[in-house]
């Protein structure tokens, strides 16, 4: 395992163990591997094939995020919340412009909120559908992959219909939304669900009773109650250890409190845990798209009001001198948010994603935060992995379903 | 919050202040008080949860405003029991050594490695303070107002491969793009790739100058 790059501690402590007699191996692992879903790299020390010491180093897709955010208008932001969690790009759009909103004290018309909780549930159905299919891949079940995928490129056609994007979609805007729903739209959601559950019903067969699904995945990387609470643990890994937590139902936004949905929760909090909240929450997000699809309302998708926030229409801007001052300073000065602090926190599907942001006024924030649920996530792995064979490392890593996105940001 | 949460804890840290922020309850700690006040918010009104933890640069200028202080540091803590957020801040200086609070929250320790590694801010007691974003040895903190937003040109990471191929890590190139660049247009005589992007806050404009610290 030498490599050019070694970092001195890890001479250190090879030359520790060295002095002390004992035999250990150090194995690097990342931050190109499979396994870890991105650029995560662990620094593992074994004791034959067991891990005494996980030391995760993250930061390779590190792009500065932060830094960009204070240098570009709210709007011109949008686009690189598309590549946080970039498995789930449309929950990331609705979740800054609610935070950027909320600073604004801007309250978006229902047509706006209810396109904006199809955009989270639709989301968070692919974001589960990758996790779970590298996560079945990872443990050696080969074929889930195949089945979550071919889901996932009928809702990656849907938010081709909505967005003009597949995958980076850059949706929605502050105020509202950058075009209104398709014609027909709503049926080919409709029709995507009906077929989707008796999917789901197979690739549930094909892992919820299966033997080797069990051997590999109960009892591994159990998180118990309170250190899921102390590390900061949201979302799904959260729940799968008992913390009856789901800010869409105790936080409510976007109108979810009109949507009747369960929050499943574990009672091990092991990685076979992890993966029954997870194929639970895609029900529920079935059951909230179908409310959403039955009391659709009409009217207007974004909020006319807010003059200094959101851009009209194109038609207007072309033929309406005040309109088009309107789209003129939207553009060159960006949404005029007041001074203020807000913290918001929406329930992405790998957790709570919050923004942190500091406005000194205008159209730029003084100071954006990002708070990565893979980062919290991820934090617990020198806690989580010491004890587990070396091969259960990738069951755990699947099991917690990051993306190295959101946490190097 | 309640009345009587605020005066439990005005009575236990008498130099609090208190604000209802549009987004949750916002408590400003002195830094002394800091580490005993997320004690008590945690053993005594069961708020659990540390979801972030990060500071605010108030700029290089910051000193010259009355009663202000480089750094804020900025904690949200939310109760999983009550389901509530409390945003706790506090004013800092550079210099100052700040407590850790991995002990008592371990989500804390990532985050204050990302606050020192961003901010260069300093926790005691935190039990690995070392750069969690960057890479080790990297000399600057890049979050800070007066970093420059494309960069400066540093070493690589790894000694060896560096000496091997004389290369180093460049500031990007900041052509076209969302920033405004000084000197752009045809009527410039510096080539775009040259000028420096200006972030569009206050610092960095004309009646700024960049701070000369930083010898670009």
């Amino acid at each position: 395992m030498k490599t050019t790059t070694q970092t001195q501690e890890w001479t250190y402590a090879r030359e520790e163990t060295q002095d002390s007699g004992s035999e250990r191996l150090f194995l690097n692992m990342g931050p190109s591997h499979p396994a870890t879903h991105g650029v995560l790299r662990l620094m593992l020390e074994l004791d034959g094939d067991r891990v005494v010491k996980c030391d995760p180093v993250i930061g390779y897709l590190h792009r500065g995020d932060e830094k960009i955010a204070e240098n570009m208008t709210y709007n011109q932001f949008i686009p690189y919340t598309d590549r946080l969690d970039y498995l789930a790009p449309l929950h990331n759009n609705v979740t800054y412009v609610l935070a950027v909103e909320q600073l604004a004290k801007l309250q978006v018309p229902p047509r706006c909120q209810a396109i904006r909780v199809m955009c989270c549930e639709l989301a968070r159905i692919s974001s589960h559908l990758l996790g779970l299919g590298a996560y079945g891949m990872d443990a050696g079940a080969m074929s889930i992959f195949l089945y979550t995928f071919t889901q996932r490129e009928h809702l990656y056609t849907l938010f081709e219909k909505l967005t003009g994007a597949r995958f980076t979609t850059s949706y929605t805007r502050v105020g509202g939304l950058t075009r209104d729903i398709p014609p027909g739209w709503l049926e080919a959601v409709s029709a995507f669900l009906d077929q989707f559950i008796p999917a789901l019903d197979e690739i549930e067969g094909l892992l919820t009773r299966n033997k080797i699904w069990l051997e590999r995945t109960e009892n591994i990387g159990i998180i118990s109650r309170e250190d899921a609470l102390a590390y900061g643990l949201t979302g799904p890994n959260l729940r799968a250890s008992g913390v009856d937590l789901d800010l869409r139902r105790d936080k409510p936004y976007s109108g979810y409190e009109q949507y009747d949905f369960d929050v499943p929760i574990g009672t091990k909090g092991d990685a076979y845990d992890r993966y029954l909240v997870r194929m639970e929450e895609m029900r529920q997000s079935v059951r909230i798209l179908r409310q959403v699809i039955k009391t659709f309302p009409p009217g207007p998708w974004y909020a006319e009001e807010a003059r200094k926030i959101f851009a009209p229409p194109k038609a207007k801007v072309l033929t309406s001198m005040e309109e088009l001052i309107q789209n003129f300073m939207l553009v060159t000065t960006g949404p005029q948010i007041p001074p203020g602090q807000v913290y918001f926190e929406a329930e992405n599907p790998k957790g709570a994603l919050g923004f942190f942001i500091v406005s000194k006024g205008g159209g730029v924030p003084y100071r954006l935060k990002i708070r990565g649920p893979s980062f919290s996530t991820l934090s617990i792995l020198p806690k989580l992995v010491p004890g587990h064979m070396m091969t259960d490392i990738t069951v755990i890593l699947g099991s917690l379903d990051f993306v190295m996105g959101e946490c190097d940001r | 919050m309640t009345i009587a949460f605020y005066n439990a804890l005005k009575a236990q840290f008498p130099g609090l202040k208190q604000d209802m922020g549009q987004d949750m309850p916002v408590l400003e700690v002195l830094p002394k008080d800091y580490r005993a006040l997320f004690e008590f918010l945690k053993t005594v009104h069961g708020y659990d949860m540390l979801m972030d933890l990060t500071a605010v640069d108030w700029g290089l200028h910051s000193a010259d405003w009355p009663g202000t202080t480089r750094f804020s540091l900025a904690v949200h803590l939310f109760s999983s029991t009550q389901k509530s957020y409390l945003r706790v801040i506090s004013s800092i200086q550079e210099s100052t050594q700040h407590p850790s609070l991995s002990a008592l929250y371990p989500a804390a320790n990532w985050h204050e490695r990302e606050a020192f590694d961003m901010f260069g801010i300093s926790f005691q007691g935190h039990p690995d303070l070392k750069r969690i974003l960057m890479w080790d040895g990297y000399p600057y903190h890049p979050l800070l107002k007066d970093f420059p937003l494309a960069g400066i040109e540093t070493d690589l990471p790894a000694a060896d491969v560096a000496e091997a191929t004389k290369a180093t890590v460049i500031a990007a190139p900041m052509m076209g793009g969302p920033f405004r660049a000084s000197g752009q247009g045809a009527a410039s005589q510096t080539p775009s790739s040259q000028a420096e992007p200006q972030a569009l806050d206050e610092s960095w404009t004309e009646s700024r100058p960049k701070p000369s610290c930083l010898k670009l």
